[in-house]
């Protein structure tokens, strides 16, 4: 066999790092095919030499292609396997080429997007968006960096996983593991999200439902407490006791309390439910947005929320 | 405002442009855009906390498909600047200008989609000028275009970021100022209830009978205040584990001989 001219690790490397740049020239008309192009090039470098065949690869990678951006790796990995073969004189013509990418880009464009940015981002951002609520760099940080390491780890390995398996993984995009994989991440999306609704949709009615003059002793008598550190630990072991209705003589009731004692969060739920009708029935989500800032604004005014 | 902080406010603001279309390392995102442009001014705290409510919010917000999502990048950088021009200008204490900004957020999140859409029709005559350079395997200049491409779109934040810099701040804390409180306050409001808008965006995505469950699940165990976000990721990875096995098995013992021999076919099946 004569000299058989193939990829080095350098070569695949920098077109995992070019591949980053992909949606850079996101046009309307062939969407990422400019950054497509942009990312194979060390590739057609090395397997090209002379420039008709580079004229015509370069050319053939500028046809359409979209996916989610990460997910592209193994695609990559794939065409990388396929020209390298071509350059060695296999019979592969450039419909074959792009069939792969085309084929390959619509199922895994369905994972990665579920994936990444409804599974994985959400959970890392409301993680560490929880953190920054109080003022904590650790939460930027940590989303930052464990984004970015899982990121590129994905790009790099799938990449390598494509361009070892050449065609081979076309078989096992059918053989049920993406199925998986999507339907997994949709369990934890879902899961997550039902706690995020809980906990960070916050609506809270004030208005007050009743207002009841407590029995004594079911309050902490403030007149009879001593005064000094003597005092401050009685009122802590009686708060202890009686809760915080105990603080005052009138035990104020709330709606948004009576609601807590149902389902906490029950209101947030109906919110969310409300928008899923809303944006299925096509009402745009800045419209619904811009209606809830107008409905607390309302609600502020006329002293319900 | 310093000259040191508009360089670096405009630097930040490039690097988000640029990620709102590469969506890789994520500096578009609130949380890091807040927080950087926090720390270039010498408000880190502030843009750490507006970071986290706008991150709350824009959970959901990601371009699939035909669904057009606001644009993180110049809310982010935006409300960001126009918080610490408040802060700077004296008067305004720091949970009135986190407040203002989130609100001040959605309008600029419009903006930027509207900026985005440019920018990707200007893109077009670009990828034509590199079909003219492969004529002539011509690389450096493909690579040329596809740079001039990405830049183009971290000037679309970086210029209304630099055009906001330099607006007073005395001007910015005072408009901040004359806002009666029951618009700051009502805002906050809604700030709080919008996030419910990106949750239900995930959840169109992906619900289907099967996992509705596991969303009633979670939203019933996050009332259990000691168990933090991780806590409920572990639980909500078992759960997906737990039943994607348990199917597994169900299918390998009913029906007798395990399957058609068919594996694409079963999937279709299930998805019937």
């Amino acid at each position: 066999m004569a000299d058989k001219i193939q990829l080095t690790k350098h070569d695949r490397f920098s077109v995992a790092w070019r591949h980053q740049f992909l949606q850079g020239s996101w046009n309307y008309e062939r969407m990422q095919n400019g950054g497509w192009c942009y990312s194979i090039i060390p590739a057609i470098k090395r397997l090209y030499p002379k420039k008709e065949d580079q004229v015509a690869a370069l050319k053939r990678h500028l046809e359409f292609y979209n996916t989610h951006p990460y997910v592209s790796a193994p695609v990559m990995g794939v065409t990388l396997a396929l020209e390298e073969e071509r350059a060695n004189g296999a019979p592969i013509d450039d419909t074959a080429i792009n069939g792969v990418k085309v084929g390959m880009m619509g199922p895994l464009a369905g994972v990665g997007d579920p994936v990444f940015w409804f599974t994985a981002r959400p959970i890392l951002g409301a993680l560490g968006a929880s953190m920054a609520l109080s003022g904590s760099i650790v939460g930027p940080i940590l989303f930052f960096v464990l984004w970015n390491i899982i990121r590129f780890a994905f790009l790099w390995y799938t990449q390598e996983f494509g361009y070892k398996v050449g065609t081979e993984i076309t078989k096992d995009l059918s053989g049920g593991l993406l199925g998986k994989i999507t339907s997994g991440a949709s369990i934890l999306g879902m899961f997550i999200i039902g706690a995020l609704v809980q906990r960070w949709v916050s609506i809270s009615f004030t208005p007050v439902v009743s207002k009841v003059t407590q029995q004594p002793g079911a309050y902490i008598d403030w007149a009879k407490i001593p005064s000094g550190t003597a005092g401050i630990k009685q009122a802590l072991s009686q708060y202890a006791s009686l809760g915080a209705t105990g603080l005052d003589k009138v035990k104020v009731t709330t709606l948004q309390g009576n609601l807590d004692q149902l389902i906490p969060g029950l209101a947030a739920l109906l919110l969310t439910l409300l928008c899923c009708k809303l944006l299925k029935n096509k009402v745009s989500p800045i419209v619904i947005i811009l209606a809830l800032f107008a409905v607390g604004i309302i609600g502020r005014v006329l002293g319900f929320m | 405002m310093s000259a040191i902080s508009i360089v670096l406010v405009i630097v930040v603001a490039f690097f988000a442009g640029m990620e709102g279309i590469l969506d890789e390392w994520q500096f578009h995102q609130p949380l890091v855009a807040c927080t950087l442009i926090g720390l270039v001014t010498g408000h880190p705290t502030e843009g750490i906390m507006l970071g986290g409510s706008l991150q709350m919010m824009a959970l959901g917000w990601a371009n699939v498909g035909a669904a057009v999502a606001p644009d993180a990048a110049l809310a982010s950088v935006a409300s960001a600047i126009i918080m610490v021009l408040g802060l700077q200008g004296g008067t305004t204490d720091a949970t009135k200008a986190i407040n203002t900004s989130i609100a001040v957020a959605v309008p600029l999140s419009v903006a930027g989609l509207f900026l985005t859409m440019l920018c990707r029709t200007i893109a077009i005559p670009m990828v034509h000028f590199m079909d003219k350079a492969a004529e002539d395997a011509n690389f450096k200049v493909v690579e040329f275009w596809q740079i001039a491409a990405i830049c183009l779109q971290g000037v679309r934040i970086a210029i209304p970021a630099a055009a906001l810099c330099v607006i007073p701040a005395k001007a910015v804390t005072s408009a901040l100022n004359a806002m009666p409180a029951w618009l700051s306050g009502g805002m906050a409001v809604g700030g709080g209830m919008v996030a419910a808008v990106g949750y239900a965006m995930v959840i169109n995505m992906m619900a289907t009978k099967e996992v509705w469950p596991f969303f009633a699940i979670g939203f019933v165990l996050a009332a259990i205040k000691e168990l933090t976000l991780i806590a409920l990721g572990v639980i909500g990875v078992s759960l997906a584990l737990i039943y994607l096995g348990l199917k597994e098995s169900a299918k390998n013992s009913g029906g007798g001989n395990g399957g058609s021999g068919d594996p694409l076919g079963d999937i279709l099946n299930d998805y019937e």
